[in-house]
């Protein structure tokens, strides 16, 4: 018992360790854990951007994104890990309660993590073809279901704009019926929240902390910038994988 | 600290004339003043007329710059100019549509959570009055200690004035997304609480009276203190909260609910 607690608690600290400068091989594969308890419990570390903090001005400030990831995706990351370790221990005692009081927790904490990697990939420098229009069988079927790319941004800008407190808009792809769809959820509710179905291709945080330091209370203004770095290819990637 | 919509202040000159049958009140130009209209020109037929506006916006008891160094004039700027303002001014232009004029401030509140299910105009309304009660609930040289009545209500329902901070730090932290932390005298259970509400959500909706707020929105402390959620929350403790305002509402609470044997707050 001892040594397991003192296994569990070595490799989490070598998990939390590994911040910006390692896990290379986590970055690739968004969410993938990384640090391995004696028992099997996976946690997980923060994943590298793939790109500069600065690299996304004007669109979106340096300051911004050292933030955002080193500190408020790194906080989801710590609590996610916490919440997965007590749940852990009260699947083990058989503690009902306890497990289903942490869901939340887990929902909240694992759910930032989840957006924030996928965030994290839906945005590329301008100079490394950021903001590029989707091309292929991506850019078809955004035409088919909203007429035009520019139809899909002003939806997705609008329900942005619109949504009280904090939240996420996504553009989803509903697998079943192969069709495109704007979404928006809650906090850090994952956009599986809203259908068992939907697959994220893009996410766009509408949390303060994403646009305040710059934008401050101009929200419609974010919305319209953040266009400018959007990465395309990852997106028509995963519609791809998907549809094929 | 309700909005009266019968007050000259905020009718910008119109008279409500006398009630209708249906008895709703409907807003007539006064005749004979001049005023810079929009093209709907003061016109003296009978029809129902543009109400310019229903509710304005207060501002905060104390110079923008009052709060300094803990809460900048620039949050102050833009959170009560822009943020603050931009709810009053988007409730103002739904109401234009709406049949909903007629009530004050709490009642409107009230009215639009419509049971947990709020209307549209709901998040406009409840975010003007918790603004209005967040500026009201903070000071210059505030922190520090309750006093009298307010304290001694503290430590008969927190066992002591640490444990209620305590317990309200720990509430703030442990919100998740967008929200408010509310000392709140619970009017059932005639005892006072911390409470965490998500977005607008406050605590008139149950019937509890609130005390003090603390705005947990980003765009509150952002500026500030960045993603240091703790720091701007024990700086409230420490250095905002206003515990005269506390007094002042507890007094006035104490009308609605019973709290034992009477008190006389030294305040």
């Amino acid at each position: 018992m001892a040594l397991r607690a003192i296994a569990g608690k070595k490799t989490l600290t070598l998990g939390l360790g590994f911040g910006p400068s390692g896990a290379a091989a986590a970055a690739s594969f968004p969410g993938l854990g990384s640090g391995l308890h004696a028992r099997g419990l996976v946690t997980f570390s923060l994943p590298d951007l793939p790109y500069d903090y600065g690299a996304l001005e004007p669109a979106i400030s340096g300051e911004i994104m050292q933030l955002h990831h080193q500190k408020h995706h790194q906080t989801y990351i710590t609590n996610y890990n916490k919440a997965l370790e007590q749940l852990e221990e009260a699947m083990t005692k058989g503690d009902s309660s306890k497990v289903v009081h942490l869901q939340s927790a887990i929902k909240f904490n694992g759910g930032g993590h989840i957006n924030h990697s996928i965030f994290w990939q839906n945005l590329k420098p301008a100079n490394e073809g950021g903001g590029e229009p989707p091309h292929g069988s991506l850019g078809w079927a955004i035409d088919t279901d909203f007429g035009s790319l520019e139809a899909l941004v002003k939806t997705m800008n609008a329900e942005g704009t619109a949504l009280q407190g904090s939240g996420w808009v996504w553009l989803a792809l509903d697998r079943e019926v192969k069709k495109l769809k704007v979404e928006t959820t809650a906090n850090q509710d994952p956009l599986v929240t809203k259908g068992a179905n939907l697959v994220p291709l893009l996410g766009i945080d509408v949390w303060e902390h994403a646009y305040y330091l710059q934008y401050k209370n101009v929200r419609p203004d974010y919305l319209k910038n953040i266009w400018k770095v959007m990465n395309w290819k990852y997106a028509s990637g995963v519609y791809e994988k998907e549809v094929a | 600290m309700g909005f009266h919509l019968l007050s000259p202040s905020y009718c910008c000159g119109y008279q409500p004339s006398p009630p209708i049958s249906h008895g709703l009140l409907r807003f007539r130009p006064v005749t004979g003043i001049p005023k810079p209209s929009p093209k709907g020109q003061l016109h003296q037929s009978r029809r129902a007329s543009k109400v310019l506006a229903y509710y304005g916006i207060t501002t905060p008891p104390y110079k923008l710059d009052a709060l300094e160094p803990y809460m900048s004039q620039r949050t102050l700027e833009l959170h009560w100019g822009k943020h603050h303002r931009d709810y009053v001014d988007s409730l103002n232009k739904q109401l234009v549509k709406s049949p909903l004029y007629g009530h004050t401030m709490e009642e409107l509140i009230k009215v639009t959570y419509n049971n947990g299910n709020p209307l549209p105009e709901f998040n406009n309304a409840a975010q003007v009055w918790n603004h209005d009660f967040f500026w009201e609930s903070m000071q210059s040289g505030g922190g520090k200690l309750p006093q009298g009545g307010v304290l001694q209500q503290i430590e008969k329902d927190f066992d002591s004035y640490s444990n209620f901070r305590d317990t309200f730090v720990e509430s703030a932290m442990a919100l998740f997304g967008s929200g408010w932390v509310w000392l709140v005298l619970r009017t059932e259970e005639k005892k006072l609480s911390v409470v965490r509400t998500s977005n607008a959500i406050c605590p008139l909706v149950w019937g509890d009276i609130p005390i003090i707020a603390l705005d947990m929105w980003e765009h509150a402390y952002y500026l500030d203190y960045k993603d240091d959620r703790e720091k701007y929350i024990n700086t409230f403790m420490d250095n905002l909260v206003s515990w005269h305002a506390a007094t002042v509402r507890m007094l006035r609470a104490e009308a609605f609910v019973n709290l034992g044997e009477p008190k006389i707050p030294v305040a």
